[in-house]
């Protein structure tokens, strides 16, 4: 597989090779030296024309444990600002050498036309509303790394299901798995035909809390806050923030994860940050691990593809 | 790429198909091949035979098990690393058996997506400090020996060892780099066309008749 675009491309059997192949790069990290020269004389290009100093910086620290060289780019500096089209970057950056390219784009399937684009491997880094593939795969990784079964599992995700790209991409690779999803939000965060999402529906945090194994909280865009979409931030806290009265219902045995960064007060009140079962620092983590899975077997698949 | 160093290590590919079989693979190529044996070269018994005489000779080098640690190298050579460590085990007795790791060589190889079956990593266990101690790399066929290349610069990532050994079921011969076995169970002259499938179940002479399918 030359890209990585988004979940539904991998299936079951593709995560299940990104997960055996983070538990190689689990241990890599794990070593004295937390640095293999698996891809050197590689060079993976972050491109990113949406900010993101958390999936980019993982992604290039992924790169330079595997030994690559890591080219940046990033919008704000670059000539997408001088009306540069996106093809001629695209275009430009490759002419530079680039064996990968990491995209990140406010406008949904920019990843997918670069793909057609360009000869070097792509890997979606979030594209507008649409796919997250590697954040899925790191809170699939989370919970695995548990000990969870995924066949039977409770997971709900809570917050703006709408405008979320991590929402889509993570319903998608939990129901490939065989997890039971709910999405819960006010219906104003719901996208239109939330049903074909695969999911259930719920408007009542409260009424799912008892039965879910991982409670997944999307970060509240506080740029949407002008589109009337909840009355305030404190009645959306309210209403659907993990509060300490609902930590206590949460079972025990349950995981509480958030794609971060976090809106303290928000979707979860300081008190339960420091809960035992929130699992934030081991997301960011498992996002090195599960970024180096990635970037190796698409290089390698890439690579030996036409070998005899 | 046009060299295939392990093509000659059945297991190797083996134990790949076997993690990828129940479900298509997406990243791992599936090589759908099967060894047709030409010749038997050495049965059970006979590898039995040379597994305890190459802990004797390990034993006999390093003047015991004191500093002693086993790596198999994946795949091929975990099983024989098992088989030499409970052959040491077997003949000189301790409070604490040999240590015992195993190594996958991959992210250390000069041919990235090249080998053949499977390019899903295997995890590394290397469960104990290096530094100071006699290594033995354990592997089922030397070939070319880029393997084995690789391996050593993998192993020195994890410390500095006093020393580091190689222990093969089967010398080929045809190696591409300045690197020699210390313990060899069999010396099987090939020729470079030959493929050689060795397990602990016996080793033999033949072809792998390869159906290999690319990821859609």
């Amino acid at each position: 597989m030359k890209d990585l675009l988004t979940i539904d491309q991998l299936g079951a059997s593709g995560i299940d090779e990104i997960m055996q192949a983070a538990d190689a790069m689990a241990e890599v990290c794990a070593r004295p030296v937390p640095k293999v020269p698996a891809l050197k004389g590689r060079t993976v290009a972050s491109m990113f024309f949406e900010d993101s100093t958390r999936t980019r910086t993982s992604f290039e620290t992924a790169a330079r444990r595997l030994s690559a060289d890591v080219l940046n780019f990033s919008a704000s500096s670059s000539s997408v600002n001088k009306g540069e089209s996106l093809r001629d970057t695209v275009e430009t950056i490759e002419a530079m050498g680039v064996d990968a390219i990491v995209v990140r784009h406010r406008s949904s399937g920019a990843p997918q036309q670069i793909a057609r684009w360009a000869k070097a491997s792509v890997i979606n880094g979030g594209d507008g509303w649409h796919a997250h593939p590697t954040q899925s795969l790191l809170d699939v990784y989370t919970i695995r790394e548990e000990g969870r079964r995924f066949d039977g599992l409770n997971i709900a995700i809570v917050g703006d299901i709408s405008h979320s790209r991590v929402a889509r991409s993570n319903v998608a690779a939990y129901r490939a798995l065989g997890a039971n999803v709910t999405v819960v939000a006010p219906p104003t965060l719901l996208p239109p035909h939330v049903e074909t999402l695969g999911a259930s529906v719920s408007h009542d945090l409260d009424a799912v809390l008892a039965d879910t194994d991982v409670l997944y909280l999307l970060r509240m865009q506080r740029e949407r806050m002008d589109q009337a979409l909840v009355p305030s931030l404190g009645e959306y806290h309210r209403a659907f923030g993990l509060t300490l009265d609902r930590a206590r219902t949460l079972p025990a045995s349950s995981l509480i994860m958030h794609p971060g960064p976090m809106n303290r007060g928000v979707e979860i009140s300081p008190e339960v940050i420091d809960d035992p079962r929130v699992r934030v620092l081991n997301q960011v983590t498992n996002g090195v691990i599960v970024r180096m899975a990635v970037l190796y077997l698409v290089l390698s698949s890439a690579a030996g593809g036409s070998a005899p | 790429m046009s060299t295939r160093p392990e093509t000659g290590a059945g297991s190797d590919a083996n134990g790949a198909d076997e993690q990828t079989d129940a479900l298509a693979p997406v990243f791992g190529r599936r090589a759908a091949r099967t060894f047709v044996a030409r010749t038997e070269v050495l049965t059970n018994d006979d590898i039995s035979r040379a597994v305890r005489r190459m802990a004797h000779e390990i034993l006999e080098r390093n003047h015991g098990l004191h500093h002693v640690v086993i790596v198999g190298l994946e795949r091929g050579g975990v099983p024989i690393a098992h088989a030499i460590a409970a052959a040491l085990n077997h003949i000189d007795p301790q409070p604490d058996d040999v240590p015992l790791g195993t190594l996958d060589a991959s992210f250390h190889r000069d041919d990235l997506g090249g080998q053949p079956g499977s390019i899903i990593p295997a995890v590394t266990t290397m469960p104990f400090d290096v530094t100071d101690r006699h290594v033995i790399l354990c592997d089922d066929v030397l070939f070319t020996g880029r393997t084995v290349r690789a391996a050593l610069d993998a192993v020195t990532d994890f410390g500095r060892p006093r020393s580091i050994q190689l222990a093969v079921l089967v010398d080929r011969g045809h190696r591409e780099l300045p690197i020699r076995p210390d313990y060899v169970g069999k010396n099987l002259p090939t020729s470079r066309s030959e493929s050689v499938q060795a397990t602990l179940a016996g080793v033999a002479i033949g072809e792998y008749r390869t159906t290999e399918t690319d990821a859609p």
